[in-house]
């Protein structure tokens, strides 16, 4: 009967619905991201400075990320937050700020690195150059530090992505959940539809996150030589 | 924020057993981890064939997919085809099929790390291929791996916490049903985020104070 199973996918809408799941993590995944990057490279910045409050701040928001799994932050804004608040946030408004939080930290620090890998000589050679602010920071800094962030910059979108399969713990209808709706709904039809619908989630995360590692892979061994 | 002490006092034995077996569970699905990637980092530095592609499909699978798939999958997705396993081995299992990958990666940068003409050096002062291994390759390999080894047993720690959907009665699991039967959130999640302060914290410092130690293979870098 293994056969007929994989039909479970042509059966109604069944594969459309999958990728309709799919649309919805990525959306939570882009919207993180994209907000994240830009939150994080504002945070990057501000860990340049000398001041001690700063840094500490910083330093907290970073290690209590890096700390308490993702899932447990899910768990405090979504029952935790909305409680205290007296507020209703849906699921996916949930994921996104986590997701945002998160890669607004974990971009500061790659952020962060970038920079203080500059070496000094560099600014320097560059004002003996008589080059102004403006154009050290143009020709000089920004381009280098960009190259030291974009691979590590590929793998945290990466890693963004494939937590967010676990959105579906906090009742998020994403490419998880929609694949069990399909399993529960074809049960008696095609009883091993569990199996044909997971695997085929894993190969859709494998398809989105396979590429982005790749690029991230070549661009660092690129760069770095 | 009012907590009720009392029931922060009545629920800890809960909490305690459930970090218990995340406990175990991670060090099971690290142990297992530090095995695999042992193996298949030796597999890709002497570049054996066949193995060597096998190794690399794998960590592609491996790395490019969530957990939570790989343990639905091996939970609810395998037992339709007549491979059946009791929550703890699937989530064993899991965390050494996402460990390993990452073991692997930490391992073979460690491997990669060791130059030539330390090599060189060494077959020239007469050692042989054992004594190279032992004396010349593995503590400077294992001294470059170690922080990333450290930093892939936190992740693996913290990625249990995934475990709890596949009803492993973990920290997670005990949380959720506190606030689902008897509406104390914050006591739940305070308790939730301290029992993981608790295991991971720790963990960390010690990591850290063997980094420090073992770094002396890095002299003359």
């Amino acid at each position: 009967m293994q056969n007929s199973a994989i039909n479970v996918f042509l059966e109604g809408k069944n594969f459309l619905r999958l990728l309709e799941g799919l649309l919805i993590t990525s959306k939570i995944a882009f919207i993180s991201i994209f907000l994240g990057t830009i939150l994080g490279i504002l945070i990057g910045l501000s860990r340049t400075t000398k001041l001690k409050i700063v840094l500490f701040i910083n330093r907290l928001f970073l290690e209590l990320f890096r700390i308490v799994p993702l899932l447990v932050w899910l768990y405090i804004f979504y029952f935790g937050v909305t409680t205290a608040l007296n507020i209703d946030l849906s699921g996916e408004i949930v994921s996104i700020i986590v997701f945002t939080l998160w890669g607004a930290a974990e971009m500061g620090d790659i952020v962060r690195g970038a920079l203080q890998s500059l070496p000094k000589h560099q600014i320097e050679s560059g004002k003996a150059l008589g080059l102004n602010t403006l154009e050290l920071y143009r020709y000089i800094l920004v381009p280098q530090a960009v190259r030291r962030m974009v691979p590590g910059t590929i793998n945290l979108a990466t890693r963004m992505i494939k937590t967010t399969s676990l959105v579906v713990l906090i009742g998020v209808t994403d490419l998880v959940k929609v694949g069990q709706q399909i399993i529960e709904t074809s049960r008696f039809q095609y009883p091993t539809a569990a199996f044909w619908v997971y695997a085929m989630i894993f190969i859709l995360y494998f398809i989105i996150c396979y590429p982005l590692s790749q690029i991230s892979k070549k661009l660092e061994r690129k760069w770095n030589s | 924020m009012n907590l009720n002490w009392a029931f922060i006092v009545e629920s800890l034995p809960l909490y305690k057993k459930a970090m218990w077996l995340t406990l175990k569970l991670g060090f099971l699905g690290t142990a297992i981890s530090l095995l695999i990637g042992l193996i298949c980092s030796i597999v890709l530095y002497l570049k054996i064939k066949g193995l060597k592609s096998i190794v690399l499909a794998y960590i592609e699978l491996s790395r490019n997919t969530p957990l939570l798939v790989q343990v639905f999958f091996l939970y609810f997705g395998l037992p339709k085809v007549g491979i059946k396993w009791s929550e703890t081995a699937c989530a064993i299992i899991g965390l050494s099929f996402l460990g390993g990958s990452y073991m692997t990666e930490a391992f073979r940068s460690g491997l990669e790390a060791v130059s030539r003409s330390q090599i060189e050096s060494g077959l020239s002062i007469g050692l042989s291929r054992l004594q190279l291994i032992r004396y010349v390759i593995l503590p400077q390999a294992f001294s470059v791996s170690l922080p990333s080894l450290g930093a892939n047993c936190i992740f693996l720690l913290k990625e249990t916490s995934v475990l709890g959907a596949i009803s492993i009665l973990d920290v997670m699991n005990v949380a959720k049903d506190l606030i689902g039967m008897y509406y104390k959130t914050n006591e739940a999640l305070i308790l939730l985020v301290v029992s993981y302060l608790l295991m991971i914290l720790p963990l960390s410092f010690l990591l850290s104070w063997l980094e420090r130690k073992v770094r002396y293979a890095e002299f003359g870098n």
